[in-house]
């Protein structure tokens, strides 16, 4: 009996705290809401060393910070939401700890595609986004088949960044646009009857280089718009090559806490400063 | 859940109209947040005036060996103020950076640069004539004046340089440029420059407005408000703060 009195109450208390961040989500959309937000989860180790927890820990205790901020993001209309979860760098780590990551996320991405998970809650469209090559087999597969299994969701967008660095996207870029120019040349050639494998000076020096729009075009985060707000957890100013070319005017935010324990204050207090630079960072976007 | 419901529609209630009521909230909020940056703008002059005056022991002495590369973004309206640019890279000189890079979106900077290096020149020999103690550096400062067209559109051009190198020598096989070919490339095009260590923002944002991508992987980035509000004290702080972070560089 005192069960089902205890259930009734936390059942009522949650619906209660539900209903009052929809209050103040609904208060904050009086002003304009951030389209895009990239978060570098930050802090996890640090957090199982605080409290003193196993060292994989503080990485499912992230994992649940990342879900309850993914349903506030989409619970206050933010349409994009970025996160890196490994960087190619972080390869350097101790093998152990690698794998360790590598299984996290295996599970985490199978448990994505089931029923009851946020995506299905909230229509969300998976992407991974990095050098996916450099994953191994399963973990890719499992990546794969998460992209195809939620192509026709179009509600939200959630772009996780594996294996990514801003300078490798970069180097791929280029890459793909080169090899695309080298391909319009070529036709263009057979079209007009030259000969094969020669480029000529003036073809190549006329309308056929390669402009920023052709690399912009190549680039892995070209699936969504550039961001709006970067949050950075633990406290540290620097972004880690990531998302270097589509942060020109997007607000850094580096709040202390560590990603563990990131919550709706921090939301809603990078919201509230998004919504203060709002213009100023419009208009500098018009002009880029 | 009903009880939920009735909270909203209680909540609702209270104002004439709904919207209302919502937005009277948010200007609240704001309200609140504008009275916070406030009084951190309060804390600030006084620990910068203190830091001038050099009460503040731990500030006597700084450590500015770990700045090896400082870039220096400002936003272009701003950076319109020549005067507050020359003042900034005199306070940059007395503590000690050699090595600054000049960074707006739109060239301002690019533009005035010969304007400041003169009178960067005739202020160090002015000094030498007043004073009886020599210059401890007879290099100076090393400037580095870039825009936008030195970020985005200088990797178009790294692009087609890397095109260029690979199909005119008849080469049919399919290209496999990596990061280190991309960075080689942009030093063939002049891009020698090291990557800044420090990036200071002075605008309205904490924003890099497109400062070069590929230079800013680790850069440590801060912002120091308006061009206008800056204080030597300040300056002196983010510094310091910056010889006190450690980076683990993804490991």
């Amino acid at each position: 009996m005192e069960n089902k009195i205890d259930s009734y109450a936390g059942s009522l208390v949650a619906s209660l705290v539900s209903h009052m961040r929809r209050l103040l989500f609904r208060v904050l959309s009086t002003g304009a809401i951030p389209n895009h937000m990239a978060f570098i989860l930050d802090g996890n180790r640090r957090y199982a060393k605080k409290r003193n927890l196993g060292e994989g820990m503080g990485h499912r205790a992230g994992f649940l910070a990342l879900m309850s901020l993914m349903k506030y993001c989409y619970e206050l209309g933010v349409k994009y939401v970025t996160i890196y979860a490994f960087s190619i760098d972080n390869f350097k780590r101790r093998p152990e700890e690698v794998q360790y990551i590598m299984d996290l996320m295996l599970e985490k991405i199978e448990g994505l595609l089931k029923e009851e998970s946020i995506v299905n809650q909230y229509g969300v469209r998976v992407y991974f986004v990095g050098n996916l090559n450099l994953l191994n087999t399963p973990v890719r597969e499992a990546a794969e088949k998460a992209m195809k299994a939620t192509e026709n969701n179009n509600k939200s967008i959630l772009l996780i960044c594996v294996a990514y660095t801003s300078t490798d996207e970069i180097a791929h870029a280029a890459k793909e646009a080169i090899e695309e120019k080298w391909g319009q040349i070529q036709e263009s050639s057979k079209a007009n009857g030259a000969q094969n494998g020669e480029i000529s000076q003036e073809k190549h020096e006329g309308h056929q280089t390669i402009k920023l729009a052709d690399i912009e075009r190549h680039l892995y985060m070209g699936v969504a718009p550039d961001p709006d707000i970067l949050v950075r957890t633990s406290g540290e100013t620097r972004l880690s090559n990531f998302l270097l070319w589509q942060t020109s005017t997007c607000l850094l935010y580096s709040p202390k806490a560590l990603w563990p324990e990131i919550g709706l204050r921090h939301l809603v207090w990078a919201v509230l400063n998004f919504q203060r630079i709002h213009p100023y960072l419009e208009k500098r976007r018009k002009q880029v | 859940m009903g009880l939920g419901d009735e909270v909203q529609k209680a909540f609702c209630s209270m104002f004439p109209s709904g919207n209302c009521g919502v937005h009277l909230f948010w200007r609240i909020m704001h309200l609140i947040l504008s009275i916070w940056y406030f009084f951190l703008w309060l804390v600030d002059m006084f620990e910068s005036f203190l830091i001038s005056s050099g009460l503040l022991k731990r500030y006597k002495t700084l450590d500015i060996s770990k700045v090896q590369y400082l870039a220096i973004v400002i936003d272009s309206e701003e950076a319109l103020q020549t005067l507050k640019v020359l003042n900034l890279l005199v306070w940059l000189a007395a503590i000690g950076l050699k090595n600054v890079c000049l960074y707006d979106n739109e060239g301002v900077l690019k533009r005035s640069e010969q304007a400041i290096t003169e009178i960067l020149k005739s202020e160090k020999r002015f000094k030498e004539i007043t004073t009886s103690n020599p210059p401890l550096d007879e290099k100076g400062m090393s400037l580095e004046f870039i825009s936008f067209s030195d970020g985005k559109e200088a990797v178009a051009r790294a692009a087609n340089f890397l095109f260029k190198k690979h199909y005119s020598s008849e080469n049919k096989e399919k290209p496999n440029f990596t990061e280190s070919d991309m960075a080689g490339a942009l030093r063939e095009i002049g891009y020698e420059r090291p990557d800044p260590d420090l990036m200071l923002v002075y605008g309205p944002a904490r924003c890099h407005l497109g400062f070069p991508a590929w230079r800013i992987r680790f850069t440590e980035i801060m912002h120091m408000g308006t061009l206008k509000s800056m204080k030597f004290g300040f300056l002196v702080k983010a510094i310091r703060s910056f010889t006190m972070v450690h980076q683990n560089y993804g490991t």
